[in-house]
């Protein structure tokens, strides 16, 4: 068991990094407690397959250290960290039964026998493997499997941290949730660190305490799916996290505000105040299609606005509309009213956003 | 062109992968095939494209039957799970190939590689090859290689699956627009029921080969004919409970009653299968006649945008779809409402014999 400190850790594939570009991690200073459920999430190529190599031993660093409860671990191997890993595929030995795929990494630690059977047991019943012990593990499901190669890693005590990469990606849609609550279960049983790398928003914030969102080799966003979700602290958190994701329209600067097309956005005063101290042009507000209102009749500070379209997802809908020129989706209720050619969307202060060059900016706590 | 399958079966082995399907597809319309793993609905799609022969029953074109013209008499493209792509050529000629085997003129070819490409925002990828793409532009270029040539029929193979969903949503909806001004007919294999939704049309339901509905994807979502549809047109799955009607009440597998409403008073006194949309139970009461039921959480999946919450008590178990954030630890006790008023009702055959009333306006 043990925290896991990135500290000022870079990592480039080329000798001689020039540009910040040459980078598949940029330079971060991260720590993962002790004992934690987190989630690694990102979309394809933003570097999080790095990250988790650099954490397993697999990769080491071009730049920074990696320590474990402090030590530096840059030179070790993934066995001498005692880290346990799940793969997208599950890693068992088809010929042996379930019973010696849990004992194997005790038996190669030469523990005891009577020892071996007590544990395996005991981590067979934690993950409903008891009645298939005696099964060749080659006969198994996808999802009895993966629940093996979990079992592997929690049947040893000193496992510094349980990597999980993708692991649910050969489950069937509707086996999924019963893994993800065992896996959630097993956390809240077992006290390891836990980075599950994913980039599934379901699959991350089922699972996780924590996320660390990752785009273009950073961590844009550390905090809990509800910080994600409610306060998103850079245009790309709106976008990933949410479906569909934030709603964003450039603005500029206005008296009282900002505005866009001609429509003024006003302001709380505090939040005009730290827009005043930066000179960037690049402003965007925020809004998901959560929180925007929608009215069929004009109200006071809503917007009038175009319907373009509207899906039905069957328990709610999705409204697109055209607010001068900027697209806009909102999300309806199954039952609410739908309106036809006109709509009216007002922004509710609490859930708009202001982002300048792409980082939310807010009122200074006072 | 139509396509129109007629007592269509496939037998592998002994064992029907297709079971007496009959089907029409019309020309411009989009068909989502909707079922679990192993449904049967690569094997109806290869019998559609010609891959495959039926074992039984026919297969027409316009009237035509076809049933044993091979693929390759057949005006069809494919777009598959993997990203297929030709590694060596590049994505231009990879696009250019179905008009190359057809011997389309050279000038022709460009054109309508580029405007396939624009169409799919590949065009400043062109002189690349698909080993230097991402996973997106892979499939992005064999999708362009399907639509390049105007087939009759196109057809999908859950092609998205091996993306992430924010590639997913934009994809899908890129999809629905290319399709939208063509007479080809679009058939579309998932096992998502969001995606059926989200993508429209028609849904076809497969159930261990067997079609056991097709219609309008909204009218089907709300309208299922047994418990099997139900079951599958529903993420998460919809609730099903066993209820006992009498003159007066319902009683949740012997443990919670409830007086009948106005929707449920033309049932006969006796067993059903009681079904509840994941969406419509709330952690408020909403009406009158919610159904107040103490449970314990299991789980809270949170999307992001939404929770879904596995709970159950001694008798049963629930889940709810919540819109936002919820966060719950596992075996805390909560109370959930359930809306009387909104319940499907089944036999205990799987039969449907009443969809929640307020759904039921207008047809």
């Amino acid at each position: 068991m043990a925290e896991i400190h990135l500290k000022t850790l870079a990592h480039s594939y080329s000798a001689n990094p020039k540009s910040p570009g040459e980078y598949a991690i940029r330079e971060m200073d991260h720590v993962w407690e002790q004992g934690g459920a987190y989630a690694l999430l990102g979309p394809s190529g933003c570097g999080k397959s790095t990250l988790l190599n650099i954490i397993s031993g697999l990769l080491s660093p071009s730049e920074g250290e990696v320590l474990f409860d402090g030590q530096r671990v840059n030179e070790l191997s993934p066995a001498e960290r005692n880290i346990a890993q799940v793969f997208q595929f599950p890693v068992i030995y088809d010929s042996m039964t379930v019973f010696d795929n849990l004992a194997f990494p005790l038996r190669n630690m030469k523990i005891q026998e009577s020892r071996v059977q007590k544990k395996v047991l005991e981590i067979a019943e934690i993950l409903e493997l008891q009645n298939l012990l005696k099964n060749k593990a080659k006969n198994l499901t996808a999802d009895e499997k993966q629940k093996v190669s979990m079992g592997r890693g929690l049947v040893r005590d000193d496992v510094s941290a349980i990597l999980f990469d993708e692991p649910l990606t050969v489950i069937d849609p509707n086996l999924k949730w019963k893994l993800r609550r065992k896996l959630k279960q097993i956390h809240e049983q077992f006290n390891i660190t836990m980075v599950y790398v994913t980039h599934d928003q379901l699959e991350a914030a089922t699972f996780a305490d924590k996320i660390a969102l990752m785009y273009g080799g950073q961590i844009v966003q550390f905090g809990t799916p509800r910080e994600l979700f409610e306060r998103p602290n850079h245009t790309f958190v709106g976008f990933f996290i949410g479906s569909p994701g934030m709603n964003f329209i450039e603005v500029e600067r206005c008296e009282g505000g900002v505005a866009f097309s001609g429509q003024a956005v006003p302001l709380d005063p505090g939040l005009q105040d730290v827009l005043s101290q930066t000179s960037s042009n690049n402003l965007k507000i925020g809004i998901r299609p959560e929180f925007v209102h929608i009215s069929t009749e004009a109200i006071s500070g809503a917007y009038e606005c175009d319907v373009l379209h509207v899906e039905d997802l069957g328990t709610y809908k999705i409204l697109t509309v055209d607010l001068a020129g900027n697209k806009l989706k909102a999300r309806l209720d199954e039952d609410q009213f739908v309106p036809e050619k006109k709509a009216f969307a007002s922004f509710p202060k609490q859930w708009l956003k202001l982002y300048v060059d792409e980082y939310l900016v807010e009122e200074d706590e006072k | 062109m139509s396509l129109s399958l007629q007592n269509v079966s496939r037998v592998v082995d002994g064992e029907y992968h297709i079971d007496n399907v009959n089907l029409t597809l019309e020309p411009g319309s989009f068909n989502v095939l909707l079922g679990r793993t192993l449904a049967g609905k690569t094997s109806l799609m290869r019998l559609m494209a010609g891959l495959d022969r039926p074992s039984e029953g026919q297969i027409l074109m316009n009237g035509v039957d076809v049933t044993g013209v091979p693929v390759q008499k057949r005006n069809i493209s494919m777009v598959y799970q993997q990203f297929i792509n030709y590694p060596n050529w590049t994505v231009f000629e990879n696009i250019a190939s179905p008009l190359r085997l057809e011997k389309v003129a050279e000038a022709e070819i460009k054109q309508r590689v580029t405007e396939t490409a624009e169409m799919l925002h590949i065009e400043h990828l062109l002189e690349r090859r698909p080993l230097e793409l991402s996973g997106g532009q892979q499939q992005r270029t064999a999708m362009a290689r399907a639509l390049v040539k105007d087939a009759s029929l196109i057809l999908f193979d859950e092609p998205l699956v091996n993306l992430d969903y924010k590639l997913r949503e934009e994809l899908r909806q890129e999809i629905r627009e290319l399709l939208k001004s063509r007479n080809s007919i679009a058939v579309y294999a998932t096992t998502e029921p969001n995606e059926a939704l989200a993508l429209g049309g028609i849904t076809t339901l497969l159930h261990e080969g067997k079609v056991i509905q097709s219609g309008p994807s909204s009218d089907v979502y709300r309208h299922p004919v047994n418990v099997d549809a139900a079951e599958l047109f529903s993420e998460p799955p919809i609730n099903l409970i066993r209820g006992f009607v009498s003159e007066t009440e319902v009683t949740f597998d012997n443990s919670v009653h409830f007086p009948l409403n106005q929707d449920l008073q033309g049932f006969k006194p006796g067993d059903y299968y009681c079904g509840v949309r994941p969406n419509h139970i709330g952690l408020v009461p909403h009406a009158d006649d919610d159904l107040e039921v103490s449970v314990r959480v299991e789980v809270a999946e949170i999307s992001g945008s939404e929770t879904f919450m596995h709970v159950k008590n001694d008798h049963f178990n629930l889940v709810l779809q919540l819109s936002g954030v919820h966060e719950y630890h596992t075996d805390t006790p909560i109370k959930v409402y359930l809306p009387t008023h909104k319940l499907f009702m089944f036999g205990l055959d799987g039969k449907m014999l009443q969809a929640p009333g307020r759904l039921h306006k207008g047809i």
